[in-house]
């Protein structure tokens, strides 16, 4: 083979795998991208059920029912409105009325938002950043989230969304 | 005083750093050799600079000194001495300042043992090298200055984030850096070869060490990080695709792609100018992941601090250098001599699919991790790339990848025969069967992807057997024989073939663990039993402790097998008060490679408790196989031909052996 057809025969892999990649990187896009949604944004858009996003907002202080076996359900604020939200298993160690939280999972047909993952992960001076932002879009961000004896005004996470 | 003088010698190191990147080049640039030894005497100093101000910082932590800023909202006087070291780096302005000495540390490695470097290159090395040192050293001063006072100091501090205080951080963060901050040589070498205009096979023996180096440690780092994890979180998950997992996996794909053309560049002196990209973009990609985790764009554990003018800052660093060695590579690659010919089929061509391979998961990597980054700022809609995104991409091109792995070795350099490779494979091959035919039997009606996947770990571990065996004409030649050849093999070699089993090891684990994990998640009261996958868990109490800087609670677990008692488990609770935070610290039970995972959740009023059970089959090997790559990776830099500063092959000999 001559020098020019070697290089055309890399050239040539190179691009096959470079277009597999892609086919597969925009499948994966199109079946399994989460939105994030906040319960007033749920209310207008009118998502459908089944279909799986991240719901983030404010655990409705007085909201948490633990049911038998683990069974859990809470509800989700965000300031205008609010959705319920019914989990199976164990909170994680920061879950806590009035704070911040992220779930994942959908809707179901009576519009009770069934979660298989519940994010919130966060410490006294922390809330998920999505939850942040989407709040203080609809201001309802309380400047005192994020009060620190440092001098600094912005909130600050230690840490965050683990699951 | 010792927050003064590690401010100051901070302000020095800046200095010598300043000094360090200029004068060197300007002495290349008028072949003047007394400025060009410069570099060397002032990476020396700042090493010895930032280990002063590092030194300082630590010792403020020991000390309890709650007058700085950085001690107080990260240390707490009742905490245990090793989480008061550790806490150097549990925060952002020591982690920085860590980062910071790693990267002396290395420029104080070349200087020490660059002595048989070519003059120029070693001085435009260390100047790349102290303009990277520079802009860090400037971002800590302006921006996170850890040796900040507060003017009426506190009696007690803010105690660090409980989540971390756990051996883990003082490995973890350390591994990482080493890793990251070690992938700078190589790039410093890559821009000092653009600044040259001149590469030869003897710049790759160069900086393929250091690779290695880098490497070796990012891979443990990885590894331990994973493993921290999965027993600290309690969710008993090792791997999230979280994004700051993925800047920490991007530069060690990127990595790997490098170490194996650093081989082809070394061995045949082809793929020049690639070898020069990726040596210049895994660098970047550790930048990249250093700016993701420092800059506070995303949230997770990692994320210490969001300020903004941090972020700017880094952004402004990564534009610099990542645009900057771009924009040099577009420009003077071209420069550059084309190097030999090989054929596809070949060692080079097996190597350059590697690469092709490894840099395109890469790049799926990178879409998924700054996609969801890039829709917010467009758009503003908020999405998030999970799991399912990454093993739709990630694990398809790993495959092909895989089945390549025991392939590549065994083909000659510059034209290979891949039909007598593959005969050479037909008994790893025939192994591979064997497991999937005996697996599937095994598991019927069970998963058929995991008994694939296993056959194809099997392969891989079996190949990198049948390389050795090939060399050594095992079982061809008499035993002895055998055995002196094996002694005789390049450790090069040993390392590869461990490398690639490891690879194999780790899937096996992988496979396992995600396929056949079972969990058991109830409220269990005292004196109830679960059963999970024949062993039973009784809980026989639960009684309260204090520790020095915690409450915690114990649940006492008598696990059983078959009536035999096997063991006591003793997961807990903590509760810091100080943070009025909690963290689960899981019990673990090992046996062999698999897994008892206990972790507690929330007591209810009538004094039951929620239980978290999982036994994970041959769960460990995830981390093990890392392990052996390392291994692999410390065996290759120990042979003689690729030790750090090693000349030229004293023997001529040697030039007889097989290549490996």
């Amino acid at each position: 083979m001559t020098r020019k057809q070697r290089r055309l025969t890399m050239i040539g892999g190179s691009l096959a795998v470079l277009a597999v990649a892609a086919a597969l990187v925009l499948n994966a896009m199109r079946d399994s991208i989460v939105f994030f949604s906040t319960p007033s944004m749920v209310a207008e858009k009118h998502i459908s059920a089944g279909k799986r996003f991240r719901l983030g907002g404010l655990v409705q202080p007085g909201s948490l029912q633990r049911g038998d076996n683990l069974a859990v359900s809470f509800s989700v604020a965000d300031g205008s409105a609010t959705l319920p939200v019914s989990y199976k298993g164990i909170l994680p160690d920061l879950f806590r009325e009035g704070q911040g939280v992220v779930a994942e999972g959908a809707l179901d047909a009576s519009g009770t938002f069934r979660a298989d993952t519940v994010l919130a992960k966060h410490d006294e001076t922390y809330m998920p950043k999505d939850v942040a932002d989407a709040l203080k879009k609809q201001g309802h961000w309380k400047d005192d989230y994020g009060k620190k004896p440092s001098a600094s005004a912005a909130p600050q996470p230690t840490q965050g969304a683990m699951r | 005083m010792i927050a003064e003088a590690g401010h100051y010698a901070l302000v020095l190191a800046l200095a010598l750093a300043l000094i360090q990147s200029t004068v060197p080049i300007a002495g290349a640039r008028w072949g003047d050799v007394a400025l060009m030894n410069v570099a060397r005497s002032t990476a020396l100093a700042q090493l010895l600079f930032a280990a002063i101000s590092f030194t300082a910082l630590v010792s403020l932590h020991v000390t309890s000194d709650f007058s700085v800023v950085n001690v107080y909202e990260n240390s707490h006087s009742l905490k245990p001495l090793i989480y008061k070291i550790t806490g150097v780096w549990g925060n952002h302005e020591g982690s920085m300042l860590l980062w910071v000495s790693i990267l002396a540390l290395f420029g104080g490695l070349v200087a020490a043992f660059g002595n048989n470097l070519p003059l120029s290159l070693r001085a435009h090395v260390l100047a790349v090298q102290a303009w990277i040192a520079s802009a860090f050293y400037l971002f800590i001063l302006i921006t996170s200055n850890p040796f900040l006072r507060i003017a009426n100091p506190p009696i007690e501090g803010r105690d660090l984030n409980p989540v971390l205080q756990d051996i883990g951080l003082a490995v973890h963060p350390p591994m990482l850096y080493l890793g990251y901050v070690g992938f700078s040589i190589s790039f410093s070498f890559a821009v000092a070869a653009l600044l040259e205009g001149r590469i030869d096979a003897a710049w790759a023996r160069w900086v393929r060490p250091w690779t290695l180096v880098a490497w070796i440690f990012l891979t443990l780092g990885i590894a331990m990080g994973s493993y921290w994890a999965y027993y600290e979180l309690g969710w008993g998950g090792w791997w999230f695709w979280d994004p700051v997992e993925n800047a920490s996996l991007m530069p060690w794909l990127a990595g790997t792609a490098l170490l194996h053309s650093a081989v082809v560049m070394e061995k045949r002196n082809a793929l020049k100018v690639w070898t020069i990209l990726l040596s210049i973009l895994t660098f970047s990609l550790s930048l990249l992941g250093t700016f993701l985790v420092r800059s506070g764009v995303l949230t997770s554990v990692h994320a210490f601090a969001t300020d903004p003018t941090r972020g700017v800052f880094i952004l402004l660093i990564l534009c610099i250098f990542i645009g900057g060695s771009l924009s040099l590579y577009a420009w003077r690659a071209s420069a550059l001599k084309q190097g030999g010919l090989f054929a596809p089929i070949s060692r080079e061509g097996a190597l350059v699919l590697n690469n092709l391979f490894l840099t395109t998961a890469c790049a799926t990597v990178f879409i998924g991790t700054l996609y969801p980054l890039a829709l917010e700022v467009l758009t503003g809609d908020k999405i998030s790339v999970g799991a399912p995104f990454f093993n739709l991409t990630f694990a398809p091109l790993f495959v092909p990848l895989m089945v390549a792995v025991p392939f590549g070795p065994l083909l000659a350099w510059k034209r290979g025969d891949l039909l007598g490779a593959a005969q050479r494979l037909t008994a790893a091959g025939v192994m591979a069967l064997i497991a999937i035919a005996l697996l599937w039997a095994w598991t019927y009606g069970g998963s058929t992807l995991a008994p694939l996947a296993i056959g194809l770990a099997v392969f891989v571990i079996a190949g990198a057997f049948t390389d050795l065996a090939e060399r050594t004409g095992l079982f061809r030649v008499p035993l002895g024989t055998a055995l002196r050849r094996a002694r005789g093999l390049p450790r090069a070699t040993w390392g590869s073939a461990f490398a690639h089993a490891g690879v194999g090891i780790a899937l096996i684990g992988i496979v396992c663990e995600t396929t056949w994990n079972s969990e058991h998640i109830s409220t269990m009261r005292p004196g109830d039993v679960a059963k999970v996958a024949g062993y039973e868990l009784k809980l026989d109490d639960m009684v309260q402790r204090k520790g020095p800087n915690f409450r915690e609670m114990i649940a006492r677990f008598t696990v059983d097998l078959d009536g035999q008692k096997l063991s006591v488990m003793t997961p807990s609770k903590r509760n810091f008060t100080t943070r009025e935070s909690s963290t689960t610290e899981a019990a673990l039970l090992t046996r062999g490679a698999s897994q008892l995972y206990i972790s507690l959740g929330d007591a209810t009023a009538d004094g039951a408790i929620a239980v978290r059970i999982y036994h994970k089959p041959l769960v460990l090997l995830i981390w093990w196989g890392p392990v052996l790559m390392a291994f692999g990776g410390m065996l290759s830099l120990s042979d003689r031909r690729l030790r750090v500063g090693a000349p030229k092959p004293a023997r001529a000999l040697r030039g007889l052996q097989a290549a490996e």
